[in-house]
This record gives structure tokens, sequence and C-alpha cells, in this order.
């Protein structure tokens, strides 16, 4: 049983949730009922995903061939620690995202879209797992592309709330089909030169070829900046904090934890496993690119946050820095970076979920989500503000939570080789993030009620605690992110396998 | 011995939780408190008797990264610092019972609960066995007397607050984070060893600028310019200032500079590469500066708090002056001015209580209406000052034993000269006030009485002590030795 759930695990995972979604679409109108079973699914696709990680934990790779025709003709998921890391995120991400959305979702959306939301989840996060697992070029472009068309969908669904929401998805839609088209120039750019798309084989075919040929170069820098684009790396990250302060806040919550990531994994895969440092545009041109513009991120994305005053919009201009922090372990291009980048990566994704739902309970329970209108929210909220608290801390990198290990990680892997203004830059930041934070924090448990609003209807009524329904997977997330912090064994142990996994593919 | 030590750092965590859960039951939740500062005071000073040199004693709770534990050990100079904060825990908690209650405070189940907190982190920073524990300890304690500094909950108290948060975070992300992980790349371990484990990874310039990274790092020991903190910190109500000001918080700054200084740098590297001589002149520069500074202020908060700034800086020279022997005068003064300093605050918050007096000339003429608060404030200044037969005396007299055999040439005579200079400015500056009380003002008819009984004891029995620890000085001297040993 074990063995054949092995053999299909690796199809299994994204199959599931894609085939679900059109099905729901055609046969269920009841959004209660497709909510159910997209949990279902995304419960399977978790397990699946944990199952796999268990499996790759040696360091062994599963390889699964689509129809059975072996790669590198039949298209090949190859399931490694990297792919399974991130499949576990995606899909630790929708599980919680979806746990969360009943309620909020209920609550944002007009009853006749709600199962379109869910069946558009489904769809993304299919697409971002199947990201993760395939090992096929084109085949990465397509799935990349339904996560992102049913991310645009997602995000336009705020709409009927804030009529902005439509503006931010058209601007990530523009923005985001550049970005895929740039991705897949580069692709047809390494099918032209090798004749393959297999992306072990293309690595294999690539080393063949004399050093310096142009269109790989062309390749190469096509791919990193049409994946930069999804990624959101400074400056191509304008799309960002609109399209995540006027989405559905349970779209938010998954988006965040889960999208941008997946970009940064095939960014990893192409740079390290397909090209290798060595090879095509040298790492020095890299450290060049990738070092400055992560850096100037952080900063003038941690500037932003400090200045918004929508409290969605601050996360959103700090999920910009934070991503920066990924971008810099990867630009540093050594095994202590990608390592810390990987746990950084991890721990992000919970912290910022955490956050991000947070703000989804305030969400339900008042229109506004301007700072000045979070005034005393402590007194009624003091459970979504407790773990608020707690994945703030974690985002800000405070001992014993998850956020901590990572920039520890991220700055002695900066202060290997030397960089001084890297590491100071990471404490810099850091102070930033307190700064921010700080602002909601004082704003929410410091500030007295404004009581109403001038101009706010009198009838709202008073401020409640959020639905239990809500709180739990908040909660799940918050201690999982302190959890991670004090037991670093699998975030930490994953990334050392993935370190040494991608050295030794780069050499 | 390693449950009891456990049970040290646990206790006061569980009594902040039984603190909230008793939270509107007023006198079973004080008792409660009482009793788990005594319980943990006894287990500290068993520690403390069950301690033998030459044992390892070192525990591990858990592995955070790959070779980096989270972990404890006891050693004297953690023993001692321990050992005050929690016996001065019980004395103070008395107090803080009386001052709460006396002045009507509100939300006192989080203060309480924040304040035992906050012991039990500078207990873990005391046992911290390595950097990385400590840093954890350290921030638990910045964020757990954050609420204690803002508690009254007005703009000057939020202002406070931010001033401390700032630059408490501030300096210990800035500085102390990146010292340590410069630490972990150039050793290789964050542990703490006798003879300091950097020796030998690099050269004078860097441990100089390492060594600066670390004494503003740790932003809790105050140096000039990076004191502010600690005058608007005064905001809070007196106990948080008498045992967390003057004791905990500042104390477990102080105290980790010289940890840094004895178990990191080890004294011999220092002195061999002289990588601390910029810090002497520093160190005398806080001193006078904040002393002069203290003169200035009529608050007399502000005034105890800016003496503070300067005799923390003490401690602070004595690291700089990379001697075993000054290690030891560092601990020695860290403790004497633990003892004098909580005797003054309490003084204080006695008569503000009494009085609901703050200002210091407003103060002419109470020696009379209060003569044993004003007594034991005597006392406790005539400690600080550094007058036989104090105790305050004798870490001083050490202090300039040790500047004078240190081998500095300017930097001792500047030491011994800012010792002096910045007694007679103590004199100024402390006695002026009991001094005022009981002279001056004779005119006026003060209608007013002592403190209630327990906000009266506490600074009483603390004064006294100040007088008493002379006949331990020896022992203490003995128990400190280890300090002192060349590396083996």
């Amino acid at each position: 049983m074990s063995e054949t759930l092995a053999l299909h695990a690796p199809a299994l995972v994204i199959l599931l949730p894609l085939l679900t979604a059109p099905l729901c679409f055609l046969f269920s109108r009841a959004a209660n009922g497709v909510w159910a079973t997209a949990l279902l699914v995304s419960l399977l696709s978790f397990l699946c995903a944990a199952f796999l990680l268990e499996k790759t934990f040696d360091g062994r790779v599963l390889s699964y061939h689509f129809g059975g025709f072996p790669p590198p003709l039949g298209i090949e998921y190859r399931i490694d620690m990297m792919s399974a890391l991130m499949l576990l995120i995606v899909a630790g991400a929708s599980l919680l995202g979806l746990l969360f959305a009943r309620r909020s979702v209920a609550r944002e959306l007009p009853a006749a879209r709600q199962s379109a939301f869910y069946v558009c989840y489904l769809l993304c996060a299919s697409g971002l797992l199947g990201v993760a697992a395939t090992n096929d070029a084109f085949n990465m472009f397509v799935f990349l592309e339904i996560s992102s068309l049913a991310a645009y969908a997602l995000i336009a669904l705020g709409g009927d709330r804030d009529r902005r929401a439509l503006s931010a998805a058209y601007n990530y839609l523009i923005m985001g089909t550049i970005g895929a088209t740039f991705f897949v120039i580069g692709v047809f750019f390494l099918y032209a030169a090798t004749g393959t798309l297999n992306m072990t084989d293309l690595a294999d075919r690539l080393h063949a070829l004399p050093v310096g040929s142009r269109s790989l170069y062309a390749a190469e820098a096509f791919i990193i900046v049409g994946l930069a684009l999804k990624i959101a790396l400074f400056p191509l990250h304008v799309w960002l904090p609109n399209a995540y302060a006027f989405a559905p806040s349970a779209a938010t919550v998954f988006l965040s934890a889960a999208a941008a990531k997946v970009a940064i994994y095939a960014l990893v895969r192409f740079l390290f496993s397909v090209f290798g440092l060595d090879f095509a545009i040298g790492g020095e041109t890299l450290n060049a690119v990738i070092l400055p513009t992560a850096m100037i991120g952080m900063i003038i994305g941690s500037f932003s946050a400090i200045f918004a005053r929508h409290a969605k919009r601050i996360f959103a201009y700090s999920s910009i820095a934070q991503l920066g922090y990924m971008m810099l372990g990867i630009g540093l291009e050594s095994r202590e970076g990608l390592e810390a980048s990987f746990v950084y990566l991890f721990n992000h994704a919970l912290a910022k979920s955490a956050i991000f739902m947070a703000l989804g309970c305030i969400a339900y329970q008042q229109a506004s989500m301007k700072l000045s209108d979070l005034h005393g929210i402590a007194r009624d909220m003091p459970w979504t503000m407790a773990a608020f608290t707690i994945a703030a801390l974690s985002l800000i990198g405070a001992p014993l939570t998850g956020g901590f290990i990572g920039k520890w990680l991220l700055m002695d892997a900066a202060l290997a080789q030397g960089f001084w203004l890297i590491a100071l830059v990471i404490a810099a930041v850091s102070l930033m993030a307190v700064l921010y934070v700080w602002r909601v924090i004082e704003a929410a448990y410091l500030k007295a009620p404004t009581g109403r609003r001038r101009g706010a209807p009198r009838a709202e009524a008073p401020r409640r605690e959020a639905p239990f329904s809500m709180l739990l997977p908040l909660w799940i997330a918050a201690l999982l992110s302190v959890y991670f912090g004090v037991d670093t064994r699998l975030p930490v142990g994953a990334a050392e396998i993935i370190a040494d996994s991608l050295e030794a593919a780069g050499q | 011995m390693q449950t009891l030590s456990l049970l040290a750092l646990a206790l006061p965590f569980l009594g902040a939780a039984a603190i909230l859960l008793l939270g509107r039951l007023p006198n079973p939740r004080d008792i409660m408190m009482i009793a788990v500062s005594i319980g943990t005071a006894a287990c500290v000073i068993a520690l403390l008797f069950l301690y033998e040199d030459g044992k390892t004693h070192a525990w591990t709770l858990f592995a955070l990264l790959p070779n980096l534990d989270v972990a404890w050990h006891l050693e004297p100079l953690g023993l001692l610092f321990a050992a005050l904060a929690s016996a001065l825990w019980v004395i103070t908690g008395l107090y803080a019972i009386g001052y709460m209650r006396a002045n009507n405070e509100k939300k006192q189940p989080r203060f309480f609960a924040c304040f035992s907190i906050a012991i039990g982190s500078a207990i873990g920073v005391a046992f911290a066995a390595n950097l990385l524990t400590l840093f954890i300890f350290y921030e638990i304690l910045t964020l757990s007397t954050y609420p204690l500094v803002s508690h009254r909950e007005t703009k000057e108290a939020k202002r406070g607050g931010r001033y401390y948060l700032a630059y408490l975070l501030g300096t210990s992300f800035l500085f102390l984070l990146p010292a340590i992980i410069w630490t972990w790349r150039r050793a290789g371990t964050l542990d703490f060893v006798e003879g300091g484990i950097l020796p030998g990874s690099m050269g004078g310039m860097e441990a100089a600028l390492l060594l600066a990274l670390y004494v503003y790092g740790i932003g809790k020991a105050a140096l000039m310019p990076l004191h502010r903190w600690l005058p608007e910190a005064m905001v809070a109500p007196t106990p948080v200032s008498a045992l967390l000001h003057a004791v905990a918080v500042v104390k477990a700054g102080v105290f980790a500079v010289l940890k840094v200084g004895i178990y990191i740098f080890g004294a011999a590297f220092l002195s061999e590469k002289g990588a601390s001589e910029w810090l002497i002149w520093l160190a005398c520069f806080s001193i006078l500066a904040a002393s002069l500074i203290a003169l200035t202020k009529t608050n007399l908060k502000a005034r105890l708090a800016y003496s503070t700034v300067s005799q923390l800086a003490y401690v602070i020279l004595a690291m700089a002056l990379a001697t075993p022997a000054a290690m030891v005068a560092g601990a020695l003064h860290m403790a004497s001015h633990a003892l004098a300093k909580v005797s003054l605050f309490m003084c204080a918050g006695a008569i503000h209580t009494a009085s609901h007096k703050d200002e210091i000339p407003d103060m002419a003429g109470l020696g009379r209406a209060m003569p044993l608060t004003f007594s034991a404030f005597t006392l406790g200044a005539l400690s600080i000052i550094g007058l036989p037969p104090f105790i305050g005396m004798w870490s001083k007299w050490r202090l300039g034993e040790a500047a004078l055999s240190s081998g500095q040439s300017w930097g001792a005579w500047a030491a011994l000269a800012t010792l002096l200079l910045s007694s007679l400015l103590n004199l100024l500056y402390l006695l002026t006030i009991p001094a005022r009380a009981f002279l001056s003002g004779a005119e006026k008819r003060v209608a007013m009485r002592e403190a209630p009984f327990l906000c009266l004891l506490p600074p009483c029995l603390t004064a006294l002590a100040c007088f008493a620890m002379v006949f331990l000085i020896e022992p203490l001297g003995d128990f400190l030795a280890p300090l002192a040993r060349e590396p083996r």
C-alpha cells in the first residue's frame, strides 16, 4: 500500500485539486458543499505532501512518469527535498486558508460568487503545487499560468467589497502576463538551444554547449526577469501591495503564504539546477543584480510599510521586504545562504499567513482596515490580537520564534562571506519591522477606541471576537511559528538537504 | 542541583501564570507572589551553598540549531546576580504590594505577572551558559518590562515606554545580534568558557570593534550616550524603578558586559591586545557626566536614575581595566550598588506614597515627619558615596586597587581620579537631599506621617543590609575568586 502510494503520490498531490475544481464548478452551486469538498481535497493533498516530505527526507528523489512515457520525451514529476518542502508549504497554506475561509468568505463575498471563490482557490493551489512538482520547463509555465489566472480572479472577487480590487487585479493581470511571457520566451530559447524541455536533461545538455552562448544568456535573462515579476522582486513589485490589500481576506492569506514563494522556488530551480552557477551568466553578474535589488527592496518595502495607513497594506509592503530577505540568501550563492533562504521562506509563510488571518478576523468584524479605525481593538478581540502579536514577533525575528532562526542563519551566511554591509542591512531592516509592527500593536493595545467614527453608520454592531472557526487556523499558524522557532529540526534539516543538493548541482 | 536550578528558573514564570489566574482575588494573589518569590530566593541561595568550585554545573535544555544549544550553567558571577535579583524580589515584592495598594494603581494582576516574568528572565540571564541563551532571556526581559514602564498608560508613560523599547530593542538588534553572530563565526562556539573563546581568533583592532558592538549592543548597561531610556523609564511605578531599574534590568546589562569580558574575550586577551583601553576613557566620561547631570535634576527619581547611569559605568570601567582583580571588583560593585540603590528608590517611593512629593526642593523639612524613611535614605546614600563602614566603600576600594595594579599607564590614573571626583559629586547630589529634609524648613509645620508599614520596612531592611554586608565581604570575595583565576 505504502509503495503504491509512494509511486503515485507525486501526481495525486496535484491532480486531486486540479480535477476537483472543475467538477465542483459543474456540479455544485452550494457554497458550503464546495467548501467542504475543497477542504477534503486540500487535506488529502496535504497528507500526500507530508508523505512525500517524509520519503525524501533522507535525500531520496522520487520520479513519476506521466502516462508511463519516460523522460525526456514524457512529462516527468520529480520530487526532491526542495519540491517536497514547497508542496508541504503550499498544501499547508491552502489547508489553513480554507479552514479560515468559510466564515470569512461568507461575510465578504455575495452568495452567488462564493462557490466560484473556492473553485479559483483550488485551481490556484493546484497550479502552485504543479510548479513545485514538475520537472518539465513548459509544464512549469502551464502550471504557473493556471495559478496566476486563478489568482487574478481571486483578487478580483474582492471587488464586491472594495472596487479597488478590480484595478488591483487588472494591474496584476498585466504585470503577471508580461512576466509569464518573459518566462516562456526564456523557455523557448532553451528549447531552441538544446531540443529538450525536461529540466534534468536540459542541465546535462547545457553543460555540453560552449560557454558564453548568446541564446543561453538571453534565456537566463528572460527567465530571471519573468520570475522576478511573479516574485514581486524590487523594482517589479508595484502590483503586489494593492493586490494583497484588496483581495478577499482568505485569498490574501493563501497568496501571501504560497504564491511568491513558489516563484522563488522556480527561480532557484532554474538558476541552480538547470543553469548551474558556473555556467551561463556567471555568478558574479548575478550577485551584482540580485543582492542590490534585494536590499533596496527590503529597505523600500519597509519604509512604505512604516508610512502606510491601511493595515493590510502595511503587511503587503512588509511582504516585499521579506521577499527581499529570501532573495538575499539566494543572491549570496553559498550553501549557507540557500539554507537560510529556505528556512526563512518556511517561517515567513507561517508568520505572514497568521498575520493576514488576524487581519481577516478584524475584517470580519468591521469594514474599515485603516489603522485609525483599529484603535483599541485588542479590547474587543483579545484572542485575535494575541495571535497577531505572536506572529508579528516571528516576523520581527524575536528569539524563540521561527523568524529568529531565519535571520540568524541569513546574517551568519552574510558574515561568512565577509559581507558587512548586508549584515548591517539585515539588522536595520529588522528594526524597521519593529517600527511598522509597533504601529499596529500601539493602535490595537494602547490607543483608546474612538467609539463610532464620524460618518460611520450608527447601526454597526459592536465589535466582537471572531468566530472560533477563524481563530482556530489563526492560532495553529501562530503557535507553529513559535514551535518551529524552538524545534528547528524540520525546516533547518530540510533546508540543509536542499542546500547540499543545490550546491552539488551547481558545481 | 539540576532540578534546583531549573526550579529557580521556572518558578517565577509559573508564578506569573498563577498570578494571572488569581487575578481577581487580591489577597491570595499577593500571598502567592510572595510565596513564589521566597521559593525562588530559597532555591538560588541553596544553589549558592551547594556550588562547588572546580565542578562543572552545566545542562542543556534543547538544541536550537546544530551545535547551538539553549543551555544553562552555574558560576560565581551568575549565582551572585541571581541571588541579588531573587532575594531583593522578596523584599521589593512586599514593598510593591504596599505601594500599589496605597496608591490605588490599576491592573495589578498584569503588573505583578510581568514583574515575575522579568525576575524569571533576569535569573535566566544569570544562568545562561552561552550567548544565545543570554540573548533570548535578555529580550524576554525587555519585552516583559515594557508593560511595567508604561503601566500608568498616561501620555508620559507611553512616551517612556516607547523610548524604552526603541533603545533596548534597537541596540540589541543593531549591535548585539550581529556581534553574537560575528563571535559565532570567529570562534565556532558561543559558550561561556573560562579564559574566553576569542583569544587567538582575531587581532586587536577587530577585538576592539567587537567589544564596542557588545558594550553598546547591551543597551541595558546604559553607557553614555545610549543612556536616555533609563531616566525616561522612571515614569514607571516606583517598585519597578527600584527592583528593575536599579537591580534586575540594568544589572542584567552590566552583568552581561562582565560576562562577555570574562568568558568571551577573557581578561588576559583584552589587556594583552589593549582592546579595551578606549573603553576606560568612555566609562570615566560616563561616570562624571552622569553625575553632573544628576546634580541638575530636581526630580528625585530622575536624580537617582542619572546616579544609576553613573554607577553602572563603574562596572563597565572595571571590565575595561581588563584584569581579573578588576572583574571581581566590578562584580562586587554590582552587588553593593544594587543594595544601596534599591533602598534609595524604595525611600523615594515611600516619600511619594506618604506626601505625593517628587521634587527635591519640596522635601524640605520632611525628615522630621518621616525620620525612618530619611534615615534609610541616608544610609543608602552613604553606601553609594563609599564611606566606611558601608559595603559601597569596599567595592570602590577594590576597584581603585585594581586600577593601580592594572598596568594601564594613563588609564589607571584617570580611573582613580574619576573615582575620587565622582565620590565627591555623589556626596553633593545625594546627601543634600536628607540634609535638606532634616535640617531646613523648620518654620513649616508638616502634618504627615510615615508611609504604610509595607512601604517602610523594606527600605529599612535593605539599608541595614548595606551595612551588614560588610561582614560578608571576605566570604564573598572568596566566592568570586574563581573569576580572577588564570585560565588553565
